[in-house]
């Protein structure tokens, strides 16, 4: 399965976005996922899973003015 | 009223209800290190800081963290929209950090342009309106034009934040006029927020009225940020200081401060 995340393609072997965390070693605390521009919130990970062709977005806080 | 010092005085600085004891607030970009950052804000002695939303670093996982030194325990974190041109960028941005992090007091900034960053106003109030019909609390950067400043309001915006002068600039407050009769004609906080380049623009702000002072760059890019930080927290308790005790009026010439009775 091939998805995006993060605007870079990734060749996908997670059925879920919690696989998918664990696989890019992301931390759960204080960041947020997007699925194809719609939030996923964190309580949802672990039931939303992966397609082909999905878009994901994996956002951080992090310094700015 | 009191005649006692502000640092000892109660004038907390309340936006939409919250109550913080700074009136100064700082970004946290630009620095070395977070550490220098983290620093910093000690320093400056805030209780608020700045920060943006961006894509999670994939390629190292072990990068280092604001949160690990700018905790959102001690300070209290307000997400921003900078780099957003239009209201659905800034939009997505903050249902991101709300999802995030919980936060709904957020800092709204609609760019026009990369050169100046000026903002888009017709796309901040548009931006406002439908942030603050999903629930946010909207303080929100704008020009120093007091008649958007006051639709804002009527928008139901918590802080108005008009620019001293271009954001990173260091330019001071450009047009003192204007951000008087910002603070004269609003019933939210105004902070001046962009454009602070060093203590005596905070202070500047401060005497004008103004209800806090936001600034980033004037820090981050001194020679001693730390210094620099402690600069501006006495700068901002000094303009308040002396806008609370009304200064004097100007005189086209002099008046002697001795007594004339009783000259030799």
């Amino acid at each position: 399965m091939r998805i995006m995340v993060n605007g870079v393609e990734r060749q996908a072997q997670d059925a879920t976005i919690a696989d998918l965390m664990v696989s890019l070693e992301t931390p759960l605390n204080g960041v947020a996922v997007e699925r194809n521009r719609a939030i996923v919130p964190k309580s949802l990970y672990k039931t939303t899973y992966l397609e082909d062709g999905d878009e994901i977005e994996i956002v951080d806080i992090v310094g700015g003015g | 009223m009191s005649n006692s010092a502000i640092s000892e005085r109660n004038d907390p600085l309340v936006i939409a209800g919250r109550t913080f004891k700074s009136r100064l607030i700082i970004g946290t970009g630009k620095y070395k290190t977070y550490a220098e950052n983290a620093a910093a804000a000690e320093a400056a002695d805030v209780d608020m800081v700045t920060v943006a939303i961006r894509r999670v670093n994939l390629g190292d996982p072990s990068k280092e963290r604001l949160t690990d030194f700018v905790s959102p325990e001690k300070y209290t974190y307000l997400p921003n929209t900078a780099g957003c041109f239009t209201a659905e960028d800034a939009i997505r941005t903050l249902r991101l950090a709300r999802e995030a992090g919980g936060w709904d007091l957020v800092k709204l900034e609609v760019l026009a342009d990369q050169k100046t960053l000026y903002p888009d106003m017709e796309e901040t109030l548009r931006a406002a309106k439908l942030l603050i019909s999903e629930g946010f609390k909207v303080m929100v950067y704008c020009s120093d034009d007091p008649v958007y400043a006051r639709k804002l309001e009527e928008a139901g915006c918590v802080a108005i934040m008009p620019l001293g002068s271009l954001i990173g600039s260091g330019l001071g407050i450009q047009n003192p006029v204007n951000i008087r009769l910002i603070v004269e004609q609003s019933r939210v906080p105004v902070i001046v927020d962009a454009g602070v380049g060093t203590a005596s623009d905070a202070a500047i702000a401060m005497e004008l009225g103004c209800d806090g002072v936001l600034m980033n760059t004037a820090i981050a890019e001194a020679k001693n940020p730390i210094l620099m930080a402690s600069a501006m927290r006495h700068a901002v308790l000094a303009g308040r200081e002396a806008y609370l005790a009304g200064r004097m009026g100007k005189k086209r010439y002099a008046d002697p401060s001795s007594p004339l009775a009783g000259l030799i």
